[in-house]
């Protein structure tokens, strides 16, 4: 762990001060190629504001950025207890002394990561394929491997090159792109305004970013060394004193063969599962169908070690402790992994017994945790369709969609004003309906703010009142 | 000209010294706090469960109104635990609380209606999850002992800890196999 932070550290300073001297070097010689000594300046200028502009990012917002590009949504404790239950039990057995916050991607791709700039603004992102999937111990497999990363410092140094390389691949990409499909007409524009100077220079900036482009994302490649993840995994087995249940999870999430729709080359090297592997094909088959080119992928490219591996490795493990997983690896690698002052304060650990069986999550109630996040009311028809209504659809009624019937939305109206000192806030009153949809998770039920915010009350809120998230103002629960 | 190289000597390994004992401190305090956060953690989580047992002791009541003597004794052992004293003490009570807690919910196996009480179902997950915290703060605890009671044992440290009353800690041990794991929550 302590030569884990170390070097992460040291790879931060690299990439922060290697693209620095690329793009530097990049916009003096770009600008002096266009116009000359005074170009150059102006290039350097240029080169200046991009990095200032990635250094910025990274510092103030970098895992709002990426989990927005993800289309993640943040979940509150009563939405879904046992996933936080899970994460703060992590937390616990690895000693960090912050909760990370937890947000969800609807999609059906089982998959998790962790981002986060600091410490204190670090966040875990699950996707309901996962939660409905995995049961409570490979869940707890999952989030262990995650509050390694975050334990080690490695979510810090890949969040980091997510920002400064991955916006270089996207912005190539998006450049790349507009000059093969829209370079025509602008060609045209250009030649009737006579601005044969700026198309030079547009010339010049794709160049350079389809050159930048392929190197950053290879540079992307490099830094996140697979090391990372044997070691993220042998925390997991430590804290969870049970290594089954990450194997297991491994092994569900690489069966499971979809594509997801939401990462991207950016983000790819945060996950526990690389998205664009293919996931962990069975060697036989993939010897059979693509032998030779799943082979050098994963040789080259790959941001992950094969799952099977990885899996083989944690199911070799004899105890929960690091020097248990350091053994395993030898036997499979030939080579040590974890650094000696780690491993000199470890101590034997025996692996713990598997923990009740639990009903896994439904689909369903997986995706119904993801339309409560996103803030959907959810209307139950007589006909036993649950229609989901997004937020800010403004009628008062909904006609069913599968029986015609036209449903009323609930929603609070304004109570009767008892004083008049102060009109401001007004108090809204909502009276229960008694029962949520009983397809939905038990007993949730939710109902429309006057200012257009749903607010949801869990099966256990039982107090007077509410407070609304959208205008502050008090709803009183009849 | 000698004299000033020796004692520029001199000055620089007793420098070098004080350096190491400030060094050596201040690590033997971060770990000592590092392990009283620990302790504090543990506590945090027993005392949510002492909060928890009246909830589920209600609830189940009930519904099973004939099971009044496992109910009186997880009231008897919560209350044991909240009294405690030592570290040694504290861990036999809690023991004892894990115990009746498991026997508690088999009994609550033959209840139906109770296992379909969402209020239940909440507790039952909060106290599980509360059963799992304890288990891993305590895992976390005894690493930090573990790791303190090196440090201070081990030479050149032992002098720094002796010099500023370091002292070995206890650690917070459960006595047989069966109650080191949770109370099975099965339905």
């Amino acid at each position: 762990m302590w030569e884990a932070i170390r070097a992460n550290r040291r790879r931060s300073a690299v990439l922060i001060t290697g693209m620095a001297l690329v793009l530097f070097a990049l916009g003096a010689l770009g600008g002096n190629a266009l116009a000359g000594p005074d170009g150059a300046i102006i290039g350097l200028g240029v080169a200046l504001i991009i990095w200032g502009v990635q250094l910025a990012i990274y510092a103030t917002n970098a895992e709002a950025v990426l989990l927005t590009g993800v289309f993640a949504k943040e979940l509150k404790r009563e939405d879904s207890p046992q996933l936080f239950n899970v994460v703060e039990e992590m937390k616990i057995a690895a000693g960090l002394p912050f909760m990370p916050r937890i947000h969800l991607i609807d999609d059906p791709a089982p998959n998790a990561f962790a981002v986060g700039n600091k410490p204190d603004h670090s966040a875990i992102c699950v996707t309901t394929g996962l939660l409905h999937r995995l049961n409570r111990d490979e869940l707890q497999g999952v989030i262990a491997h995650e509050i390694g990363h975050l334990k080690n410092r490695d979510v810090q140094f890949m969040t980091l090159a997510a920002v400064m390389l991955g916006s270089i691949v996207i912005l190539s990409d998006v450049v790349l792109r507009t000059m093969r499909f829209g370079g025509r007409s602008r060609r045209r524009d250009d030649e009737r305004a006579g601005g044969g100077q700026l198309q030079l220079i547009l010339f010049v900036v794709a160049i350079l970013f389809a050159i930048l482009g392929p190197v950053m994302a290879q540079l992307l490649y490099f830094a996140c060394s697979r090391k990372r993840e044997y070691l993220a995994d042998a925390s997991g087995a430590q804290f969870t004193r049970y290594p089954e249940g990450l194997a297991s999870a491994l092994e569900k999430i690489s069966q499971a063969q979809i594509a997801p729709t939401f990462a991207n080359k950016a983000t790819a090297p945060l996950f526990i599962i690389n998205p664009f592997s293919g996931t962990g094909v069975p060697p036989v088959q993939s010897q059979a169908t693509n032998g030779r080119d799943a082979r050098s992928t994963f040789s080259l490219f790959s941001t992950h070690p094969p799952t099977a591996e990885r899996i083989r490795i944690l199911r070799g493990m004899t105890g929960a402790a690091l020097a248990d997983y350091e053994a395993a690896y030898r036997q499979a690698k030939g080579t040590g992994l974890i650094g000696t002052q780690t491993l000199s304060a470890d101590q034997p650990q025996p692996v713990r017994a598997a923990s009740a069986d639990e009903p896994i999550k439904t689909r369903q109630q997986a995706r119904d945790l993801s339309y409560r996040a996103h803030g959907y009311l959810t209307v139950h028809c007589n006909c036993g369709l649950d229609i989901s209504i997004p937020e800010g659809y403004e009628q008062d009624t909904i006609r069913c969609i599968r029986c015609g019937r036209v449903l009323p939305i609930p929603a609070a109206s304004v109570a009767v004003q008892s004083q008049t000192a102060n009109p401001e806030p007004r108090t809204m009153q909502y009276t229960r309906t008694g029962t949520g949809s009983p397809r939905s998770e038990r007993g949730w039920e939710s109902f429309r703010c006057e200012c257009g915010r749903t607010v949801q009350l869990s099966p256990s809120f039982n107090a007077p009142h509410i407070r609304c998230t959208g205008c502050g103002r008090d709803i009183q629960i009849s | 000209m000698p004299i000033i190289i020796v004692l520029v000597v001199l000055a620089v390994i007793v420098l070098g010294l004080l350096g190491w004992v400030a060094g050596s401190y201040n690590g033997l305090v971060r770990l000592r706090n590092q392990l009283e956060n620990a302790w504090a953690q543990i506590d945090v989580q027993l005392k949510r469960r002492c909060d928890l047992i009246p909830n589920i002791v209600e609830t189940v009541k009930g519904y099973a109104k004939h099971e009044s003597g496992t109910l009186e004794k997880v009231i008897q052992a919560r209350n044991m635990a909240l009294a405690a004293k030592t570290v040694g003490e504290r861990a036999e009570a809690e023991n004892i609380l894990s115990g009746t807690l498991k026997s508690l919910f088999a009994v609550t196996e033959a209840y139906p209606d109770l296992k379909a009480n969402q209020n239940f179902l909440a507790l039952q997950e909060e106290l599980t999850s509360t059963e799992n915290k304890i288990a891993f703060s305590r895992q976390f605890y005894n690493d930090s002992v573990m790791t303190f009671n090196t440090h201070i044992e081990v030479f050149p440290q032992n002098i720094i800890a002796g010099m500023f009353h370091f002292v070995r800690r206890e650690f917070f041990e459960v006595k047989d196999e069966a109650a080191r794991e949770a109370p099975k929550v099965a339905f």
